[in-house]
Parts: C-alpha cells; sequence; structure tokens
C-alpha cells in the first residue's frame, strides 16, 4: 500500500538526517521525500510517499513523532488530498523529431523548457500517473534524463495539517 | 561577562547538579578549568565508557540526572557503548563532549569526530551547540527531555571555542517550550474504561511488569494493586524489583532465562496487562502466540512502543503512576478467582528447587541468595552480563533495595563502573556489583577508580574461566565445540591488591559465605573472587 505522510519540522540542521536515517534505520522503504519552507520560516513540511502495510505505517508516523523536533505527523487520507509533483524530462531530438516532441507536449500540459540542437528538455507538473506517461510516452526517442522533486502534497477544502501562526 | 564554560557549570549547578563522571582532553579544558574553580565533585573514571555506566547506575539510584563528560574525538566516541546502553534501557543521562573549534568543523582535523551523527540512533535527542548563547536553553532543554516521557540519553556536544567565548550574563530559563515535545501523562479515559472492563471479564488475569514500572516510579503502586486484586505479576529483566521477590503474588523473571513458573503464566493467562514493558524477543520468544491467546492491556508512556511487538486489545499511553492509580480506583472490589490463586501458587511451590551443589566449587544461585540477606534490605544489586547476570536475576532476594543490570543492550563490563555511580548516589547502601570472569575484566580498570575514591562497592566475580553464556549456548547449539569462549584468567587477587583492595579467593559457599559476612562489616571496597564449576547451568 502506499500513503503520504505530511511532516511539520523545526527548521534545524540535522532534521533531514534524523528523518532519513529513521526510515534506513528500520527497514521502511520511502518512495520520495520533498521538503521546503512554510509559510513560517522556522518551520518547514515534507512530504513522504513511502510503501508498507498498516504495521508499518503506524510505525513510522509513531517513530517520526518521538523525534523531537518533529513537530506534527499526519496521514493523508485517500481522496482528501491534491499532490503534484514536478518533473524534467530531457529527450534527445533531432530537428524531425521536435514537431512530435511539441506536440506530446500540448497533449500532456507539459512546457518545453529547453531547446537544444539534438535534445529537449520537459517540464511537468502533475500526477505521479501522469509523469510516468509522459515519460512512457517520450521513452521511444530516448531518455537522456530525469529529474523529479518528489511527490508535494495539500488537503482539499478547509483540511490544514498545521497552522503556522504566520497568516500572511 | 561570563564564559560559556562558566555557563556549563552554572547550568548544572541550576539542576542541582554535584558530581560528574568524566575524562578530560584538550576540547574540554576550559569546561575542565572552570569545573576546578566549582563546587562539583568530579570523578575521574578510567575509560569514557564508565563514565556513562556510572552516570546511568547514578540515574537509576537517585532522583537526580547522571551527567558524564568527556573529550572531542577518541573520548567522545569511547561513550557510545554506555550511549547506546542507557538508550536500550532508557535510562536519563547527560552527556557532554568537547568539539573542535568551529571553524575547524567538518575539515576531519585532530581529534575530530561527528559524535552527533555516530549517536543518532542511540540518543533521546542531541546537541550540537554553535552559539555560546544557546548553552542555558540547550542545557534546560537536554535535562528536560531526558527525563520525562520515555527516559533516555541526551548529548551536548560542545566546541572549545564555543566554552571560551564570553557572553554579557548568564540566566538560566525557567521553563522550556518545545513545540515538537508533549508527553502524554494522563492516560486515555476511554481506554481505561476498556481496559476495567476487560480486567473484571478476565479468569486468569497477569501482570507483565517492565523497567518502566520502576523508571515511573510506580512500584508502590503497582504492589497495591496486585494485592487489592489478587492479580499475580511477573516481570522482565528490567523489571526486577517491582515486588519483593518473596511476596506471594510475585512469580519472578519470564523469558527465555526466567522461572518456569513466570513463563507457565504468561502462556496460560487470558488477560496480559503489560506494565511499561517493550516485550522485547528474550522476554517473549513468540509474541503472535501470546496474542492469539490471550488479550493484552498495554500501558506505556511511549506510544510507539504500543503494538510494537505484541498486538495489543486496548493501548494506553500514558505515566505509570497515574494509570495505575485510575485503574485501582476503577476496579472497585474485583479479586480473581481462588481457582486461579490456587494454580500460581502450586507451580510457584511444584517447580521450586534447590540447585545442586558441584564439589570444590561455589554454587553460584544459591549463593546470591544467600547474598541477598546478607545485605541490607534496602541494599543494590548490580548484574554484569552473562550466566552471572541470570544468575542474579532469578535468586537475588530483592527486599526494598534495587537491582539493576542492563537488559536491552546487555553490554559486558556495565556492572563495576554502574555499581561506583549507584553507591555514589546512594552512600549509605550496600552496593554489590555481581560479574563474570570475562565482564570483570571488560573494564576491570575502574578498581582504579574505586582506589582514588575510596568508593565503597563490594564485587562479586563468578570465576568460571569460561565467556560462561556463549559456552552453553555452544553445549547447547553447537556440539561442545567451544570456539573463543575458554578464558584464561590472571591471578585476579594480585590485581586487586595493587590497587590496595582487599580481596580474598573462595572454592566453596561455606567459605563465601563467611568472607562475605567479613566483607560486609568493612566500610571499603572489596573483591571476593568465586571460583565456579564451568558446566554451571543458567537457570
Ligand atoms: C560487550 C559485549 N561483548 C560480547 C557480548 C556477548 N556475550 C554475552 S554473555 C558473554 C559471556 C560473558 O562471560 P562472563 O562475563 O565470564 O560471564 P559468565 O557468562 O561466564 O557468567 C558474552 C561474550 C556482550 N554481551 N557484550
Ligand atoms: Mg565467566
Amino acid at each position: 500500500m502506499k500513503y503520504t505522510l505530511s511532516v511539520i519540522v523545526e527548521n534545524h540542521s540535522g532534521v533531514l538526517s534524523k528523518i532519513s536515517g529513521l526510515f534506513s534505520r528500520r527497514a521502511f522503504n520511502i518512495d520520495s521525500l520533498a521538503v521546503g519552507v512554510t509559510s513560517n520560516p522556522a518551520i518547514s513540511r515534507i512530504t513522504i510517499v513511502a510503501n508498507g502495510d498498516e504495521y508499518v505505517v503506524e510505525q513510522l508516523e509513531k517513530q517520526l513523532n518521538k523525534l523531537i523536533p518533529v513537530i506534527k505527523v499526519k496521514r493523508l487520507v485517500e481522496g482528501e488530498y491534491v499532490s503534484r509533483e514536478l518533473a524534467l524530462i530531457k529527450v534527445h531530438c533531432n530537428s524531425k523529431q521536435r514537431g512530435d516532441l511539441m506536440r506530446i507536449a500540448e497533449l500532456m500540459s507539459a512546457k518545453i523548457v529547453d531547446v537544444a540542437q539534438n535534445t529537449l528538455t520537459f517540464e511537468i507538473t502533475d500526477t505521479n500517473d501522469r509523469i510516468q506517461t509522459l515519460s512512457d510516452l517520450v521513452k521511444p526517442y530516448g531518455i537522456k534524463e530525469i529529474v523529479r522533486t518528489g511527490t508535494v502534497a495539500i488537503e482539499k477544502g478547509q483540511g490544514e495539517v498545521y497552522h503556522s501562526g504566520f497568516n500572511d | 561577562m561570563i564564559s560559556g564554560a562558566d555557563i556549563m557549570i552554572k547550568c548544572l549547578e541550576a539542576e542541582g547538579v554535584d558530581t560528574v563522571f568524566g575524562y578530560p582532553g584538550a576540547a574540554i579544558c576550559p569546561f575542565y578549568d572552570s569545573l576546578y574553580k566549582s563546587n562539583i565533585k568530579h570523578i575521574l573514571v578510567r575509560m569514557e565508557q564508565s563514565a556513562v555506566h556510572a552516570a546511568n547506575g547514578y540515574s537509576r539510584c537517585s532522583n537526580k540526572v547522571g551527567v558524564c563528560v568527556a573529550t572531542s574525538g577518541p573520548g567522545a566516541t569511547n561513550m557510545v557503548t554506555g550511549i547506546a546502553t542507557a538508550y536500550a534501557d532508557s535510562i536519563p543521562v547527560i552527556c557532554i563532549t568537547g568539539q573542535v573549534k568551529r571553524e575547524l568543523l567538518g575539515r576531519d582535523v585532530f581529534q575530530e569526530a561527528d559524535i552527533t551523527g555516530a549517536c543518532e540512533p542511540f540518543v533521546k535527542h542531541s546537541y550540537l551547540v554553535n552559539d555560546t548563547k544557546d548553552l542555558p536553553r540547550v542545557f534546560k532543554e537536554a535535562f528536560h527531555i531526558a527525563t520525562t516521557g520515555r527516559m533516555g540519553p541526551v548529548l551536548i556536544d560542545i566546541p572549545q571555542d564555543v566554552q571560551e567565548e564570553t557572553i554579557e550574563s548568564f540566566e538560566y530559563p525557567e521553563k522550556v517550550d518545545i513545540v515538537g515535545y508533549k508527553p502524554n501523562y494522563r492516560g486515555h479515559k476511554m481506554q481505561i474504561k476498556r481496559a476495567v472492563e476487560l480486567i473484571k471479564k478476565a479468569d486468569k488475569p497477569l501482570i507483565v511488569a517492565g523497567g518502566g514500572v520502576l523508571s515511573s516510579g510506580s512500584k508502590l503502586k503497582l504492589v497495591r494493586f496486585s494485592e487489592k486484586t489478587g492479580i499475580p505479576v511477573i516481570s522482565t529483566l528490567m523489571g526486577i524489583g517491582v515486588m519483593p521477590s518473596e511476596h506471594e503474588n510475585y512469580l519472578g523473571m519470564l523469558g527465555t532465562h526466567g522461572k518456569k513458573y513466570a513463563n507457565r503464566a504468561l502462556h496460560e493467562s487470558d488477560l496480559l496487562i503489560v506494565c511499561g514493558a517493550r516485550l522485547g524477543d528474550r522476554a517473549v520468544a513468540k509474541p503472535d502466540q501470546v496474542s492469539r491467546t490471550s488479550k493484552i492491556i498495554h500501558i506505556d508512556i511511549d506510544p510507539a512502543e504500543i503494538g510494537k511487538n505484541v498486538t495489543t486489545t486496548v493501548p494506553i499511553v500514558g505515566d505509570m503512576k497515574n494509570v495505575i492509580e485510575k485503574l485501582l480506583e476503577d476496579v472497585g472490589d474485583y479479586h480473581i478467582t481462588q481457582e486461579w490463586c490456587d494454580t500460581y501458587s502450586e507451580w510457584k511451590k511444584k517447580m521450586f528447587r534447590i540447585p545442586p551443589v558441584h564439589e570444590g566449587f561455589v554454587e553460584p544461585r544459591s549463593l546470591v541468595a544467600k547474598l541477598s540477606f546478607m545485605m541490607k534490605s534496602k541494599g543494590i544489586l548490580v548484574a554484569d552480563v552473562g550466566q552471572n547476570q541470570i544468575w542474579c536475576a532469578n535468586n537475588f532476594r530483592i527486599r526494598e533495595g534495587r537491582f539493576l543490570t542492563t537488559g536491552g543492550m546487555g553490554t559486558m563490563g556495565y556492572s563495576v563502573p554502574a555499581a561506583i555511580g549507584a553507591k555514589l548516589a546512594r552512600p549509605t547502601r550496600d552496593v554489590v556489583a555481581v560479574c563474570g570472569d570475562g565482564s570483570f575484566q571488560m573494564n576491570l580498570t575502574e578498581l582504579g577508580t574505586i582506589m582514588q575514591n575510596k568508593v565503597d562497592v563490594k564485587i562479586i566475580v563468578m570465576r568460571n574461566n569460561r565467556l560462561g553464556m556463549v559456552r552453553e549456548l555452544q553445549t547447547n547449539i553447537y556440539g561442545n565445540r567451544f570456539s573463543g569462549t575458554i578464558l584464561e584468567d590472571p591471578d585476579f587477587k594480585k590485581i586487586a591488591e595493587a590497587y590496595g583492595i582487599k580481596t580474598a579467593e573462595v572454592n566453596s559457599n561455606e567459605e563465601a559465605e563467611k568472607i562475605a559476612e567479613k566483607m560486609f562489616k568493612l566500610k571499603e571496597p572489596f573483591v571476593l573472587i568465586c571460583n565456579v564449576a564451568p558446566e554451571t547451568p543458567s537457570i
């Protein structure tokens, strides 16, 4: 089972190593981990997508909660949040293929952010599935490099993981 | 103006610290210089690991927190085993290490070791202090974190120039405010209600008590709960001492090396009330088996323990003292059936046996039982690791005293330094360290600390010329192939004498008891070497 956790942490040095250390130490598998500051610069928010059964998720939540700089851990409920990931995909491309690739970009609502003589780079911000689709579509042309940010997620509607106290 | 080092001393004084265990070096020298001018007593150990064990023993026997100090690099890394030991047993300890100057951090300079990084898996929390101004807050938080919730070691790593730098003034914070750290003490009302319902319906309830009962100071409450309801008690290795050993409701230690009747009770019970125990693999080898046949109420201050090793019917997160008090109130006049009472009392009687004597040797199990009554009622026995530990765990007749050992990490060499800490915390009590010939040699050099500080601890060495517990494993599983377990011992008596410590070597229980009687009358340390038959089993 895949699940998404939002983890609110104090923005100290060393926090990330505590969290990633916890995963490896307890043999928890992570798909992705994305960190960024919140509206309060002293507080960061981490989105973790991981794999495991109910026992593993529960242990993970509890162990994360035990870390002193962790302020809050929330497991997001399927269907009640939106999640996005950004990917940059650099593809081999000669002048003849350019048109086809541009059409694929349009179809997938991806942007082309760099064009060179033999390459073309897509930017896509979407769900994991759609990023996968794009990467499948361009694979026959030859993917040179792909960089992904990891998933970030936010609850729908009034849902709020943590009120940082900054209202701007 | 005040220096970082002076601030460190003031913080310790503000926390009521009067003794620290340590070993100096360049990176911690500013602190040692301030220490020299203060009234805090410094106990110079012989190795940094011992400083942590001594602080551990000190914490466990006092209402204070043990503090230990070391220099950067090798001083700090020598502490790691001690820190891991304290962590595994949830013992509060404050470990202070010197670090290279800030501008040199990360350059692999002389005696630089990333100790906060190395200890990450073994500390409850750690700090690398970057700014002298942060010291008071860091110390305040460290003591708070170490001693609340599920207790544990906290490491404070302080660069030399942070100790040297001076700031305007010192002010110790009155309160801590750590947003991410708010242990829950109360215990959920609804869950307590559900627990009471389960208890009232149970035919054969059993309390499984762990170290959490002792660290939360709720042993007397637990005894009252057991006496009022009649519910019998078994304990883990760390829980020994939750009840007087001879209490009629107490069935001893469970587990691979525990009492037969304790394990029998565990398997026949239909409701386990697990109090402050994590039920590791040495306590319950097959936890699913237990949870399949009985319901489980699990009380622990650490939510992460609940459901980790055994499936729980009713989880209660909270401080043991509060929860037991509430349970006591709510069970009303519930009492177990006469049948359950008769059953376990009968097992206890039937399965009791006196260990056979090997001619020409001391029988360690009988000796430990005897020693219990030679010590004053509040005596503290510190058992090391190995067969000697199991002999003590199952045979020390604890009354109002303490039984200390390392159950979580099982660190050989724990007993002597921990006993030093215990004695300094409780100078009026009898303190006895029981160790094997292997474990004694792991921290043998602490005889120097004992000598220099005239620490009145009695050391009993169970000498079997074996790493006995591993030898036993080889007998049982590896066809008597004694690979690496035969131990050639030095003349321990000469070693003790070299340190000016009185000593004797004995070959029978009569001799041992005669010497022990004299030993307890002496107001000075003693090393008693007991020759034990190598084939003596653990239980
Ligand atoms: C630091 C450390 N190293 C190794 C072990 C593994 N070990 C557990 S018990 C034991 C034998 C202990 O021998 P001794 O102290 O003589 O005690 P005995 O079992 O003979 O009573 C060993 C080697 C350990 N627990 N700790
Ligand atoms: Mg031995």
